[in-house]
């Protein structure tokens, strides 16, 4: 069982933690072979009247092969916030898992959750420990959103390879696909959209994304592989449904074959 | 040159074991007792922020009497040693025997070898997927374990809570006779012990995660009506 004496005492952080028992994984990059790892791509996030919706592709890629067709890239991170990952898939996956379980680990030790600004400061952390491989090209650029109890609004931050942490109003893009993506949600975001309305412009963003950008995956009706989108509310963090969002794509599917 | 006293040693264990029971029966009580749906933990607390009574993991609850920055001190250790393994293995790989263990460990080095026995009983309590996979391990002082059955109490007067409750527990009640059996047993006082000045929590057998929930004021006083 692991104990510290005072000066060595890691908190409530669970990555110091790691580093005092020799198990961080941060900091010692291997050679570089910057094609060879699956890079994990368009995820999008906005906000609406009642929080945020986030959304991202599924697919996987190695160079020009698809190495995995059904990612999650958004992820829960605990009740209401959420985390969106675009880059090397290794490093981002082992970034989202660290970042869930500091979270939990915090809100044990030290007996209250986080606050929402607190996350997103504690996950430009981790994107910063990370630079040294992000310069060997695992790079990881995650989205951060939930929904902020003290303040009662949704709220979104986009994040840099070096950590820089940059919270966004509207809306936020990233990975491969994020121009094309970025447009349609330009295009087609207002003030107070209600979270379906989010949920129909996401999927439309990543319509486009895939039909432009080979590392961004579509739809796959044939499979059933849906991209994933949630929303997050003061009702907490909610998947839609494959089977509502085979519905949207049939829709945004027939909308396309009458351009 | 001074020479030091012989002191025997079935002496000094007493002296230390006697020191720490003091501290111990000093504290109020806790017990934790298995209902329909899980594992409930109901101790009397006059604080409402300072826990007896947290969360280690998805399935595993702590609770602890006596001296608090010491059992505090534990239940830090025990989630770390808890995510670090999960976070190593498998989050199914942790559980309480490998806990229970651990703190025997150390609360029995303190006693053996340190100036000052730790003065706490702590408890370590598993909900299984079914009732007869629930673990509620009991640690005393010196770093005995005690595999406990059904239900547990930890601190205060221990031996007469524990009767009162043997003499009348019910295997299976509702959450809300559990709550209120537990409060009357642990009413030793001339009068019961009030809502705000009890903490309650528990370990749900079917929540998805993390079975461990904390009841609000609101519903413990609910519950007593």
């Amino acid at each position: 069982m692991p104990l510290f004496s005072f000066e060595q005492d890691p908190g409530a952080s669970f990555g110091e933690l790691l580093k005092r028992v020799g198990l961080s994984p941060f900091g010692e990059a291997g050679p570089t072979t910057e094609m060879l790892v699956p890079h994990a791509t368009t995820c999008v996030a906005l906000r609406c009247a009642d929080g945020v919706v986030m959304a991202g592709d599924r697919r996987a890629t190695s160079g020009n092969l698809i190495s995995h067709r059904e990612m999650e890239k958004v992820v829960q991170a605990d009740q209401f916030s959420g985390v969106a990952i675009a880059g090397a898939a290794g490093p981002a996956m082992e970034m989202v898992k660290l970042f869930q379980l500091q979270i939990e680990h915090y809100e044990k030790v030290e007996g209250q959750s986080l606050s929402l600004e607190g996350k997103a400061n504690q996950l430009s952390m981790f994107v910063r420990s990370n630079l040294p491989a992000a310069m060997q090209g695992f790079m990881v650029v995650p989205i951060f959103a939930g929904y902020d109890t003290l303040l009662q609004h949704g709220r979104l931050w986009n994040y840099d390879a070096t950590g820089g942490r940059y919270e966004e109003h509207d809306f936020v893009a990233t990975g491969s696909g994020m121009l094309h993506a970025g447009t349609v949600l330009r295009m087609g975001w207002k003030r107070d959209l209600t979270v379906d309305e989010g949920v129909e412009l996401t999927a439309r963003a990543l319509w486009e994304a895939s039909d432009a950008d080979s590392a961004t995956g579509g739809p796959d009706a044939l499979r059933g592989i849906y991209p994933v989108i949630a929303s997050i509310t003061s009702n907490g963090f909610t998947r839609v449904s494959d089977a509502q969002l085979k519905i949207t794509y049939e829709a945004i599917a027939k909308g396309v074959g009458q351009r | 040159m001074s020479m030091p006293f012989y002191v025997a040693p079935e002496q000094m264990m007493k002296d230390r074991a006697d020191y720490a029971r003091k501290g111990i029966a000093r504290g109020r009580a806790l017990v934790a007792m298995q209902y329909n749906d899980g594992i409930a933990l109901i101790a009397e607390n006059p604080s409402n922020t300072l826990r007896k009574i947290s969360e280690i993991y998805d399935r595993i609850a702590f609770a602890g009497v006596g001296k608090y920055n010491e059992f505090d001190q534990l239940r830090v250790a025990g989630v770390r040693a808890a995510d670090l393994k999960g976070y190593q293995f498998s989050r199914l790989d942790v559980d309480a025997r490998g806990l229970a263990n651990q703190y025997a460990q150390i609360l029995g080095q303190t006693f053996t070898h340190e100036m000052k026995p730790l003065e706490v009983e702590i408890l370590v309590a598993e909900v299984g997927l079914s009732p007869d996979r629930d673990q509620l391990f009991h640690i005393m002082y010196d770093g005995t374990v005690i595999d406990e059955h059904q239900f547990t109490v930890l601190g205060g007067d221990m031996e007469t809570i524990r009767d009162r409750m043997a003499e009348r527990f019910i295997p299976g009640s509702s959450l809300q006779d559990a709550v209120k059996f537990a409060h009357q047993a642990l009413s030793i006082g001339d009068t019961p012990i009030s809502s705000s000045e009890l903490e309650v929590a528990v370990l749900s057998r079917n929540s998805s995660r993390r079975c461990f929930t904390r009841l609000s004021e609101s519903s413990i006083t609910q519950y007593l009506i």
